[in-house]
Parts: structure tokens; C-alpha cells; sequence
């Protein structure tokens, strides 16, 4: 019997629920998958059926204006076939979105199915039940599923923001990696195909993207560790200069080395873009006080930009560690220094085997946070030097662009969509490759 | 001289060394603490400065101009649309931050107190999100947005907002709600309380600490951010603080940059004075959030 409740649930949701009798909740299974039928047909023209085809000399058209569903897989699958040849044709295939509307219907249809097979097991675990002699009404039901389900019920909201906002676009960006979507093939114009492997064999086969690919790798390693490194230096030591018992007036000092942090970013970049211009006052400043006597391209030279990159990033970066690291310093209790006054120890030494070590001991996972952040530190780059100066060996990368600045460049300055998906799944791959070597170092992971 | 005098001249001289040592030690300290000052402080006050300067000349190499006035933001509030971009940015913020703080707390919350299926894979999930460079989804981005009709469209940033701000604070707050004793809910589960009421009257009051750092970091974002606004709105009047002002310097309509300055000074003070005011949250946020209860 429990076979047959769940084979009627299969054919017509909800019919099951009905034989077990409980008929609220055998109605809210049938509405959803009525819902599925209703959206598919009320959604398309189903000439396929009629044999009346409006657009008969377009291909697949059938297929273009079927149900939403069937439209929908028919496009990602295909990506269309129908490029628009005049700015008069009126039926033509958005290759791009039907990528994307087909990577909706997908998701939209995998809630559908979940529904649906959720109804056929409930249907059978209902009546094994009900052979057992546990009966519940559909109110029963009801009031225990709330209870079961409060969990998901409660990170519906959350799941479905995330689904849209995050994953969609990155499914599609996944995908874009497999097709030849890039300045050459622009759609309505052009029709965007699925090409497989050969964005990646031609990433790797063509010189000049490994080389961009290499060398604008190693200056992001370069720039993330120096960049990190240095913020956390100037911040350390400006803690402990801080907070050094004879230094008058700490909070006076502290609220001045705030402000950088305090500041919106893209302000304070902004303000040093102008400021290091090659014709802006920094230069006057040091032309006029005599000790430069050519200007400096502080954002154009190669060597300058790189140094002058690591420069305004200190600038920004400091305070936020300073400020961690006062409080940590706080917490060190004076009788530890004590101690050390007693056994001779002088005020370097005091630093370096006191307060240096609980300092970082306290702060380490904020340094790997800093380096990941610097890896990925978009707004400065962009901002400041936008990649700049240019480097011509390079494929679309200047000299201070790191990886996702460059990455930023292929997408929308050169529509070199599908080679930026792939090299975003390398980075990507790096990027998920440390952070779970690091998450895995955790506690709350260990615990889960 | 006798044995004991010599001994107190020699201490009477290390001591006098030490002093003059440790007089060194301050000063260089103090001209530490003043040089890293006037470096933290010069580009603000060329910025104040900016903003009053009559002339577009940016190369002036002292920063308080000779005769100051307030033709910039006069040009700001009548030739631009700064006002419009202000209470827009303004609207989002608002509205991102209140939506922020619930779907983080509630969804943190059911993360933190309940073992259901499904709960790593979630949290592992949010954690691989976060590592895939967001503008490569921009384009998928604007799709949907001409989808559903909503370009140009203010909630959409806050949607995108809300959305984005998931992955990241859930990690943050999750873990600030383990170390919250679980004794509380055990006493309140047993008089009565349903999992809401206890969320509600037990853990949010609990979490305010956490909820000011994703209240003010998600209130700060739409402030900052320039990539979003950048590609979802294209009308002038629609657009953003970010957007507007990095225009002013780099639009069609030319360079003007003590516009620029003066923008930037109306939109830096009042986060300026948040940010300090809440830094005591940010920093616990932070730290909360870098080590993830480790």
C-alpha cells in the first residue's frame, strides 16, 4: 500500500497524501505542482502542438516561444541559433540571456522537483505510518513540520537571496569559461557558442597569456606580502610607541592616527591620485622646499608606482592594526614588564620578548585576513594607478595591475569575457586552496 | 679618594648616561609620533583645503588657499546632483543596514543553535562564495536586474547588498553567538519559550555588540562601494555618492577637483565621526570575524 500512495504522488502530487487523508496537505502539494503545469503552459505558444508556427522560417522557433521551461533548458542548452543580422529583426537569439534565463528556470525547476519528490516520500512514509497505527491529521502534521522544518524554513530567505545575488552569477561566470563569449562574438550580434576546453588550451598555449598570467602573479604575491606586512609593521610600532608610559596625551595622538581608517577609502585614494600627479602638489611641494629638482611620476613611473602603491596602502592600512594591536597591548599586564625590569632586561629586549610575541600571538589570523584582502585589494589598484603604467609585453595588464584588477580589465574594458572566467577559477582555485588549508586550522571548524 | 666615593661617581655618571639616553629615546619617540602626524594629517587638510580653494588649480603646494570660499559647494548643490545622489545613498544605506541585521542574526542564529541537516555543507558553501571575485558575476548581475525590470532601480542595490553581506557575516556572527552560554536558551526552552521568543528575548540582546559591527558595516558599504552603482544605474539622478563624486574627476564634464574636495569632505565627515564613534564594535567585529572562533 505504501507503494501505491507513493506511486499516486509520482503521478498527480498530492492524490497520495489524499488516500492517507490528509487532505490540507495533500492540497498543498497538489497547488505546487499545478503551479509547475500552469507556469509551463500559460507561458508558452505551443505551436508545436497546433502545427501553427508564426515564425516558420526561423529555426527552432517552436522551441523559442514553448513553454517557460522548455524555453528555458532549450536555450542553455543551445544558446540559441538565430543571431540578429539587422537592427530591424525582429526574432533573434540573446545568446547571454538565455544563458542566464536558462540558468533561472534551472533553479526554479530544481525547487519544483525538490517539492515534488518531497510530496512522494512523504506520501510512503505517511503510510508506513499509518500502518504502524500512527495517525496524524494534516493539523498534526502542520504543527510538527513547523517544528522540523523551523531550520530551514528560517534560512529560506538568506538561501534565496544567496541563490540569485551570488550563485547564479557565479554559476554563469563558471559557464562563461566554456564558451567563446568575448569581444569577437557580441551578442544579439553575434551567437555565443559552447567551445568546451578551448578557452583553457588557449590560455595555455598562447605565450602571451601565461606570460601576463605569471607575471602579474608574482607581483600580487609580491604586493600582498609587502603590502600586508608593512601595514602591520607601521601599526605595531606605532601601537607600542603609543602607548609607552612616558608619551603624554595617548588619546590625542590615538584619534589623529585613526583618521585614515576613519576616512571613506575611495576619498582618501582618490584625494592621493591627485595629490601624486605628476603635475600635483606633492611635486611642487618638493620642488619648491629644493630637494627634487625633476618631477617624479610617483603613478607613472613602473618602479615608483609599484613603491608608491605599498606607500598609500600603509597610509590606509596602519591604523586599523595600530588600533587592534593597543588593545592587545592593554591586556598585558604590567607586573610581566616588572618582572623584567628586575632581572636587567633593557627596553628592546622588553619588546621583543614581551610585547612582540603576544602581540602577534593575539593578532596572527588578522595578518592571513590582511593578506587575502590585499590579494583581492580591487580599490586601491584601481583608483590609484588603475594598473598603470602600461606594459606592452603584457595582454591587457599594466605594470601595478595584480589579478583581479586585471581580471577587471578583461571584463569590462576588453570584453575578453570568457578568458577572465578562466583565470578567475584559477585564482579561485588558489585563493579556496588557502583559505581551507587555513579554515581547517580552526577550532570552530574542528568542532563544526 | 676613597673606594666608596669612586664607586658613587661611577653610578652618579650611568645614571646621568641613562638619563641622557632615555632623553634621547623620548625625543626620537615624539619625532616619530610628529612626522607619522603631519603624514596621517597633510592630505586631510589639503583636501579641507581643496574644498575652499577658488581656483581648479590643484598643484598649489599649500594647502589653506588665500582667500577662501564656498563657490564649490554652492556649484555641487546647484549644478550637480549632489543632493539627489546624497539622500540616494542615504536610502540605501538605511535600508541595507535594517535588512542586513535581520537575515544575518536570524539565519546566524539558526546556524549557531541547531544541528540540522545540512548546516556545514551550508556554512562551507558561504565560505567558497566569498573567495569568487564578485564582479565576474556583475554581468549576470545586470541580466537579472534587466530581467526583473530593475535597473536603475535603488532596492536592487539593496537587495545585492543584503545578499552580499550573507556569506561573510554569517561566519562573524555564528561564531559570536556560539560563545554565548547555551544555558540561557535551556532555561528559557524549559519555561516555555518557543525557538522565535528565544531568539528574540535571548539571543538578540545578547548579540548587540555583534549586531552594531554589521549594522554599521553594512550602513558604511553603499558609501564606499563604486562597482555596483557603477554598472546598475546609468542615470545621472539615480546615481550614488561613490559614482557621483569619482565623476566629478573623471567624467565626460571634465576634471574639477575642488568640486571633487568638496563632495568628498561632505560625504568623509559624517562617516568619519560614525567610525570613530563605533570603533570599539568595528574592531570587535573584526577580530570576531578573523578568527571564527578559534
Amino acid at each position: 500500500m505504501k507503494n501505491i500512495v507513493a506511486l499516486c504522488s509520482a503521478v498527480v502530487s498530492g492524490s497520495g497524501q489524499l488516500l492517507n487523508k490528509q487532505y490540507i496537505k495533500g492540497l498543498f502539494f497538489f497547488l505546487f505542482q499545478a503551479l509547475f503545469w500552469f507556469i509551463e503552459l500559460s507561458t508558452g505558444t505551443w505551436n508545436v502542438i497546433t502545427g501553427n508556427i508564426p515564425n516558420a522560417d526561423v529555426p527552432s522557433a517552436a522551441f523559442r516561444e514553448a513553454g517557460y521551461f522548455t524555453s528555458g533548458f532549450w536555450g542553455l542548452i543551445t544558446l540559441g541559433n538565430t543571431a540578429r543580422a539587422t537592427t530591424k529583426q525582429v526574432v533573434y537569439d540573446h545568446s547571454i540571456a538565455l544563458l542566464i534565463n536558462g540558468l533561472i528556470t534551472l533553479l526554479v525547476f530544481l525547487i519544483f522537483a525538490f517539492i515534488y519528490i518531497w510530496g512522494i516520500r512523504d506520501a510512503y512514509k505517511t503510510r508506513k505510518q499509518i500502518e504502524k497505527g500512527i495517525i496524524k491529521s494534516s493539523k498534526e502534521y502542520l504543527h510538527d513540520l513547523w517544528e522540523d522544518a523551523f531550520e530551514y524554513i528560517m534560512i529560506t530567505p538568506a538561501t534565496i537571496l544567496v541563490m540569485f545575488v551570488s550563485i547564479i552569477p557565479i554559476m554563469f561566470a563558471f559557464l562563461t569559461a566554456f564558451t567563446n563569449y568575448n569581444t569577437t562574438n557580441i551578442p544579439p550580434k553575434n551567437l555565443v557558442e559552447w567551445v568546451g576546453f578551448q578557452t583553457y588550451k588557449d590560455v595555455l598555449t598562447i605565450p602571451i597569456w601565461g606570460k601576463t598570467f605569471v607575471g602579474v602573479f608574482i607581483w600580487t604575491v609580491i604586493w600582498s606580502f609587502s603590502a600586508s606586512f608593512t601595514v602591520y609593521a607601521l601599526g605595531l610600532l606605532q601601537a607600542v610607541f603609543i602607548n609607552n608610559k612616558f608619551v603624554k596625551a595617548k588619546r590625542f595622538w590615538r584619534s589623529i592616527y585613526i583618521l585614515p581608517w576613519a576616512i571613506p577609502s575611495f576619498v582618501s585614494i582618490l584625494v592621493f591620485r591627485t595629490m601624486l600627479n605628476i603635475n600635483g602638489p606633492i611635486n611642487s611641494l618638493l620642488i619648491s622646499a629644493g630637494l627634487i629638482d625633476k618631477k617624479i611620476g610617483f603613478l607613472t613611473d613602473p618602479t615608483a608606482a609599484r613603491i608608491t602603491l605599498i606607500a598609500v596602502n600603509l597610509w590606509l592600512g596602519f591604523p586599523y592594526f595600530m588600533a587592534l594591536i593597543s588593545g592587545v597591548l592593554n591586556t598585558i599586564s604590567e607586573e610581566i614588564y616588572e618582572a623584567a625590569d628586575l632581572d636587567g632586561a633593557n627596553g628592546f629586549q622588553k619588546f621583543r620578548t614581551i610585547t612582540l610575541p603576544m602581540a602577534i600571538q593575539a593578532t596572527a589570523p588578522l595578518i592571513v585576513m590582511n593578506l587575502t584582502f590585499n590579494f583581492n585589494n580591487f580599490s586601491l589598484i584601481y583608483f590609484l594607478t588603475d594598473g598603470g603604467p602600461a606594459n606592452p609585453a603584457y595582454q591587457m595588464a599594466g605594470r601595478t595591475d595584480i589579478l583581479i584588477s586585471w581580471i577587471f580589465k578583461l571584463t569590462l574594458d576588453n570584453r575578453m569575457y570568457n578568458y577572465a572566467s578562466v583565470f578567475s577559477i584559477f585564482i579561485f582555485i588558489i585563493i579556496a586552496s588557502f583559505s581551507t588549508w587555513n579554515l581547517l586550522r580552526t577550532r570552530a571548524f574542528k568542532e563544526g | 679618594m676613597s673606594q666608596n666615593s669612586q664607586s658613587q661617581e661611577e653610578f652618579r655618571r650611568k645614571l646621568a648616561r641613562a638619563k641622557t639616553k632615555d632623553l634621547i629615546a623620548k625625543i626620537l619617540v615624539y619625532l616619530e609620533l610628529i612626522i607619522m602626524a603631519i603624514i596621517v594629517i597633510y592630505p586631510v587638510i589639503w583636501i579641507v583645503g581643496s574644498a575652499f580653494n577658488p581656483k581648479a588649480n590643484i598643484s598649489s603646494p599649500t594647502p589653506i588657499p588665500a582667500n577662501a570660499t564656498l563657490d564649490n559647494f554652492k556649484y555641487l548643490f546647484e549644478k550637480t546632483n549632489y543632493v539627489s545622489w546624497y539622500k540616494n545613498t542615504l536610502y540605501v544605506a538605511v535600508l541595507t543596514m535594517f535588512f542586513s541585521v535581520v537575515v544575518n542574526t536570524l539565519t546566524a542564529f539558526i546556524f549557531a543553535r541547531f544541528d540540522f541537516k545540512g548546516r556545514k555543507t551550508g556554512l562551507l558553501t558561504v565560505m567558497v562564495l566569498q573567495m569568487f571575485p564578485s564582479f565576474l558575476g556583475m554581468t549576470a548581475l545586470y541580466m537579472l536586474a534587466l530581467n526583473f525590470g530593475l535597473l536603475n532601480n535603488l532596492n536592487m542595490l539593496v537587495i545585492v547588498y543584503v545578499a552580499g553581506s550573507i556569506p561573510g557575516n554569517i561566519w562573524v556572527v555564528q561564531g559570536y553567538m556560539l560563545n554565548l552560554p547555551k544555558s540561557l536558551d535551556e532555561a528559557a526552552y524549559i519555561d516555555g519559550a518557543s525557538k522565535i521568543q528565544i531568539y528574540w528575548y535571548v539571543i538578540l540582546p545578547l548579540a548587540v555588540p555583534i549586531i552594531a559591527f554589521i549594522a554599521v558595516t553594512s550602513f558604511m558599504g553603499p558609501w564606499m562601494d563604486y562597482m555596483l552603482p557603477r554598472f546598475l544605474i546609468n542615470k545621472n539622478e539615480m546615481k550614488t555618492l561613490a559614482v557621483g563624486i569619482f565623476d566629478l574627476i573623471k567624467g565626460n564634464e571634465g576634471t574639477k577637483y575642488t568640486v571633487f574636495a568638496a563632495g568628498s569632505l561632505l560625504v568623509a565627515v559624517p562617516i568619519a565621526t560614525l567610525y570613530i564613534y563605533f570603533q570599539k564594535y568595528l574592531l570587535e567585529g573584526l577580530t570576531a570575524g578573523a578568527n571564527k572562533g578559534e
